[in-house]
């Protein structure tokens, strides 16, 4: 079958099998960013937004992504770039496989413009396992990154 | 320490854009598009011989291209352990056999057009097994009936104990002294048993690799490896294609820990690629991570140790048994590892012994983990040293700094153990593990919250600490090299065979050679890992490569200089000492005249006695210098429920210099993160028939940033004159205390004793109702008026 | 989870047609199963396009539509009103941002998992379920049921009476299952406490409840023989998360801790 979506600004038309996932289908059209950690929705890696919310593509019907807008880290490449910079100052970032969910998880916090403490920063990122900087590296970072942008 | 400009100085890693914004990096980022999928068929035993195997259905299926099973590969057992070689592991593993000795051992492999079509294969595969008795309990594996390795061509490289009709992969001793007649002669003596638990690496990107053949008709492997140049002499040997025929790339790696220190799924991608002339690709589901790499080894230590009454330890003697499950990679080494980098802690004993065995079973293989046996001893002992403590009536920190090794001490366990062989004798030119001790006492608060706090009626704090020491790589076996090359403009590549998997050793390479070269890290292109271009190096393992492949980086860069100047001088028409280097321009001293590095560069290029400069150096260290390492750590812990919080955890540490102070701190609080995990709630757990319970990130818990409230890192002043610019390794210290640490706040909060890990609330309740009901007792005895 | 077709329902009836065509037709609420799930189907029915992802109150009752995402309800002022916000704060607990924001109440009340921590609070507040053919169904009911459910759930009623209420998961770390979770809706007449992931799916401590209602008003030693009734009467079972021992002390513990807090004492 055939979707119709918009993917990071551009309409995007897939050609798909009824049951395919998300994260499966952006791979299969060159998003390399989109990579997954786990079969089980539950490291976070391959985060995506769908209308500006976080979900695991890994889970995502691509079915179900008709109409929508997709955002992929390639989509918010400058964002991305400044929070790299925010990590690289904290030293937060070591293997990076799951920086791209991170940083599109954070961006859809960014725009949310909802204030956060650290306790909340920590449990809104609950689901990004990171198994390489011991998180409170990355918790730093995030804080500057979402300082400078208000 | 002389001014430095780069090093030790706030560096961003020089990866870390690209790799944030979603660029190819990784291993399956390289897949050709046309790639056949490889999906493997995995044993439902845990031991059992394969009586028939009828792979023709499969075959059959449209979009198959090919089935592997044993009887396509050669017979050449090799190690799958990605370390020095000859290794100290045994040669115990075939790339597919016709026996399986786990649930999730290999049998068969389908390379199909794609995964659908190839998981659709695997059912189609006709297996007859013979089922065998599996040995799951590694405290009855040696001697049992059941033997797991009886097949005949399986040897070993050189002794380590190897007898594997006894279910014994290696076995070692060694003794200094007498301990029997120490321990027996002691005035106070405490002996108790510590269980360590299987723990999984789970890096998150999953283990990968793909393979195509060149155009050069030579066999090309991309892998997420921590070891590309094993893994090439590994193929080369066990599928019996010339080492000049294979080339391994190794591109970004998410993460390894140990855990890509050794084959996984490349015997069966170079095997379809090599028979099919086709590109494959491999990437393990997240279940076969955990249910078919490798784990922490679980070990059972015995740890006895006698004092004098005044607190001077004066015997430790610690039996281990080690559980390598189904092969033996790294077997002897990590077991030996629990000895030689903690014993040495205490090295003012008169005597002490380190022994044991180190025995199949059939689970998953065990391997390399950072931390690498240390850990497991590290609990083991430094629980012992806080009950020797309290058997003393000493504080627990009284005691270590009265005995632990100082700057300028040496122990005889150097020179008696290595990895695999002897070791090498070396004193401790940097050790400020004295002053890690009395900075984390400041840091925790340790003074007023020692043992332990009241806060509420079911609450209390408490804190616990461990000391701790690593190493920095394995002296006289592994060796790292460094090629720089001067471009045009005035630029530099730098190619190390080092292996960058996260922890940033491309950018702390670079930083060492914009260093000495003086220039911005930007200058300097790092390339690494690459064994067709790249010189060699053992690999990132073995807290190595700051201090191995640094110290070679370090040299590398020492000659390029040298060379330039000499450029400088010929260009300038003075002798070399006339010049005074600067980094991007060179001054001739005698009438201040300047040639930049921009103008030298381009004239050797195209317009003056054109040559490209290009300078390797190797390195292979002659000793191994310790990192050490304080860990404090103070929990909140609900006493009816045993469950507890992590409210700081502390780390004061002496890695040397460190080159990127920010990197440095990232190695100390994810090793220490993951340490807490093995502490608290990792653990991988199997059903009574040998299945993989834990397979999934929903059952195996590793922490997340809300789990642990806060991390205190800070860095000894401290200079390693044998490391580059000072600087010792870090990469492993970090995970070392913190089981020990915890199971030490916990007793100090109830008085009750974890002795196996995780230190789990349901452990602690159950010990506390144990203590609880023999003071009942010991009440009710009383009162008969018997004296307790 | 495999299929051969995706149908997009348009209206409730369509979807129920056809579930009722082919005994392995599905239908898909998060979809945050289906990768795990074997399952080979012939169509997966989608609601997405029914307007059932909206939360509506009146005066009495809160109405969440099947296909309202965790989040939704996480952030829902409405929910956070009742009975303390429990429902609301033991959502904020099932696993990462990105799965609640896929998450639906339906999927997770349908699936009538062990594990859950949607059903244990919902079934303290005594929530109703209403289906396309059956009606409306109370929770309690529904979770006795057996076997596959081929009616359509197209929203959980919960009445906003006032209460207080008490939630506690205990879970290893923060991204877990519980090993354990304990809800408690103390209303003007009569308190429901619901026990959870013992492991099996979250039953009402009914003997517990009962003395509790015969009893005069509550205080400490009235509190400490319901909360040992909670561990006594119910069954608790091991598995490799914790042992039914473990399970047993923790609900007694926190049935305890709970009641007082709904009563008002300080424990």
């Amino acid at each position: 079958m055939k979707i119709e979506t918009v993917v990071n600004g551009h309409k995007r038309i897939f050609d798909i099998t009824p049951d395919e996932l998300l994260a499966d289908t952006l791979k299969r059209y060159d998003y390399t960013s989109v990579r997954k950690g786990c079969d089980t929705t539950s490291c976070g890696v391959c985060t995506i937004l769908v209308d500006g919310s976080p979900v695991p593509s890994c889970a995502y019907l691509t079915a179900r992504a008709e109409g929508k807008e997709i955002t992929t880290v390639e989509g918010i490449a400058e964002e991305a770039e400044r929070l790299a910079e925010h990590f690289g100052d904290e030293g937060a970032d070591q293997c990076g496989f799951c920086n791209p969910g991170i940083a599109l998880s954070v961006h859809a916090l960014k725009l949310s413009r909802k204030s956060f403490t650290e306790e909340n920063l920590r449990h809104y990122l609950v689901g990004h396992l990171c198994r390489c900087s011991g998180y409170q590296s990355q918790i730093k970072a995030i804080q500057r990154y979402l300082g400078d942008a208000k | 320490m002389k001014k430095t400009k780069t090093v030790n100085q706030k560096v961003r890693s020089i990866d870390g854009k690209g790799i944030m914004m979603g660029r190819a990096a990784y291993t399956d980022d390289f897949a050709p598009k046309a790639a056949l999928v490889i999906k493997v068929l995995r044993s439902p035993h845990a031991f059992a011989r394969i009586k028939r195997i009828d792979k023709s259905k499969a075959e059959a299926l449209p979009g198959v291209e090919i089935v592997l099973t044993h009887e396509d590969f050669p017979r050449n057992p090799f190690t799958r352990a990605g370390q020095g070689y000859p290794e100290p592991s045994p040669h115990d593993k075939f790339a597919l056999d016709d026996h399986v000795r786990y649930v999730g051992d290999e049998i068969a492999c389908v390379a199909a057009h794609d995964e659908k079509t190839a998981e659709a294969a695997l059912k189609l595969i006709e297996v007859d097994y013979e089922v065998k008795e599996p040995v799951l309990d590694f405290e009855k594996a040696k001697g049992n009936e059941s033997v797991i390795h009886a097949e005949e061509s399986i040897h070993e490289m050189f002794p380590i104990g190897f007898d594997p009709e006894k279910n014994v992969a290696a076995a070692y001793h060694m003794e200094v002294d007498d301990v029997e007649k120490r321990l027996s002669e002691s005035e106070v003596t405490i002996e108790s048993s510590f269980y360590t638990q299987a723990q999984a690496h789970t890096a998150l990107e999953p283990h990968t690799v793909n393979a195509r053949i060149d155009y050069l008709n030579r066999l090309v492997i991309y892998s997420s490896t921590q070891t590309p140049f094993h893994v090439r002499r590994i193929l080369s040997q066990a599928l019996e294609i010339p080492l000049n025929r294979i080339r391994v790339i190794k591109p970004r790696v998410g993460g390894g820990f140990g855990g890509k220190q050794a084959i996984h799924g490349e015997m069966l991608a170079a095997m379809v690629t090599m028979k099919t002339k086709k590109p494959s690709r491999l990437t393990y589901t997240r279940k076969e991570v955990f249910e078919a790499t490798y784990s922490r080894h679980p070990m059972r230590i015995d740890m006895r140790l006698g004092a004098t009454k005044d607190g001077r330890i004066t015997a430790i003697d610690c039996y281990g048994l080690s559980d390598t499950g189904a092969y033996g990679e790294h077997a002897l080494t990590v077991f030996m590892v629990t000895g030689s980098k903690v014993l040495p802690l205490y090295n003012k004993v008169d005597a002490v012994r380190f022994h044991g065995d180190i025995v199949y079973t059939n689970r998953m293989s065990s391997g390399a983990f950072r931390g690498y046996g240390a850990v497991q001893g590290n609990y083991a002992l430094e629980s012992a040293i806080d009950m020797l403590a309290e058997k003393l009536g000493m504080d627990p920190l009284a005691l270590r700094q009265k005995n632990m090794i100082a700057e300028g001490e040496s122990s005889p366990i150097f020179e008696i153990m290595g990895e695999g062989t002897a070791g090498t004798a070396m004193n401790m030119e940097s050790c400020k593990l004295d002053y890690c001790v009395k900075r984390g006492m400041e840091l925790i608060g340790y003074k007023d919250k020692y043992p332990r706090q009241e806060i509420g009626k079911n609450k209390l704090r408490s804190v616990g600490m461990a000391i701790a020491m690593q190493g920095s790589g394995i002296p006289y076996i592994d060796m790292g090299a460094a090629t720089i090359k001067l471009n045009d403009d005035g630029f530099y590549n730098l190619l190390v065979g080092a292996t960058d998997i996260g922890q940033g050793s491309d950018t702390i390479l670079a930083q060492i050679a914009a260093e000495e070269l003086g220039v911005d890290v930007e200058k300097m292109v790092v390339y690494s890992s690459d064994t067709d271009l790249t010189p060699f190096d053992a690999g990132a393992y073995a807290s190595s490569t700051t201090y191995v492949s640094g110290n070679a980086v370090w040299k590398a860069a020492k000659t390029m200089k040298e060379r330039l100047i000499a450029e400088a001088a010929r260009s300038l028409g003075v002798e070399p000492e006339d010049i005074e280097f600067q980094g991007t321009s060179f001054k001739n001293k005698k009438d201040d005249e300047e040639l930049t590095l921009s103008d030298l560069s381009n004239t050797l290029f195209y317009n003056d006695d054109q040559k490209q400069l290009s300078v390797t150096e190797s390195y292979y260290g002659t000793k191994s210098p310790p990192p050490f390492m304080a860990g404090f750590v103070e929990i909140e812990i609900d006493k009816e429920t045993g469950e507890y919080e992590v409210i700081d955890y502390v780390s004061v540490v002496d890695c040397g210099v460190t080159i990127n102070p920010k990197l440095a701190q990232g190695q100390i609080e994810g090793g220490v993160v993951q340490g807490l995990g093995m502490a608290m709630t990792e653990d991988v757990k199997i059903a009574a028939n040998g299945k993989l319970i834990t397979a999934d990130f929903l059952n195996y818990k590793i922490p997340t940033g809300k789990d642990i409230r806060k991390l205190t890192t800070e860095f000894a002043e401290s200079y390693e004159k044998s490391g580059p610019y000072g600087a010792k390794s870090v990469g492993e210290i970090g995970i070392d205390t913190p089981p020990a640490a915890i199971a030490n706040a916990v007793y100090n909060a109830l008085g009750v004793r974890i002795k196996s890990l995780p230190v789990t609330p349901e452990k602690i309740l159950s010990a506390l109702k144990e203590k609880n009901g023999k003071h009942h007792m010991m009440g009710m005895r009383s009162h008969d008026g018997r004296n307790l | 989870m495999k299929f051969a077709n995706y149908h997009r329902a348009e209206s409730i009836e369509d979807a129920y047609e056809i579930l009722q065509k082919d005994k392995t037709n599905t239908i898909v609420g998060g979809g945050l199963w289906l990768k795990l799930s074997r399952r080979e189907i012939d169509t997966a029915v989608d609601l997405c396009d029914l307007g059932l992802d909206t939360i509506e109150e009146d005066e009495d009752v809160i109405r969440i539509g099947a296909m309202t995402t965790l989040s939704r309800i996480e952030e829902s002022d409405a929910l956070r009103n009742v009975a303390s916000g429990i429902f609301p704060r033991a959502v904020s607990f099932i696993m990462g941002v990105q799965l609640r924001n896929v998450a639906t109440i339906g999927g997770s009340v349908m699936g009538r998992y062990g594990f859950s921590d949607c059903i244990t609070p919902l079934l303290a507040l005594d929530a109703r379920l209403d289906f396309h053919e059956r009606g409306t169904v109370p929770l309690v009911d529904f979770l006795h049921e057996k076997g596959k459910v081929t009616d359509i759930l197209k929203a959980v009623i919960i009445e906003k009476s006032a209460a207080k209420g008490f939630f506690k998961k205990v879970q290893k770390t923060a991204h877990d299952f519980p090993i354990l979770n304990v809800a408690i809706v103390k209303k003007e007449k009569g308190t429901r406490i619901a026990i959870g992931s013992r492991p099996s799916v979250a039953s009402l401590a009914k003997e517990a409840m009962e003395y509790l209602e015969k009893a005069p008003t509550p205080d400490e030693v009235i509190i400490a023989e319901t909360a040992r009734l909670a561990k006594e009467t119910l069954k608790y079972s091991s598995n490799h998360r914790a042992s039914a021992e473990y399970r047993a002390h923790l609900a007694e513990v926190y049935t305890r801790r709970g009641l007082m807090e709904v009563n008002g004492l300080e424990d």
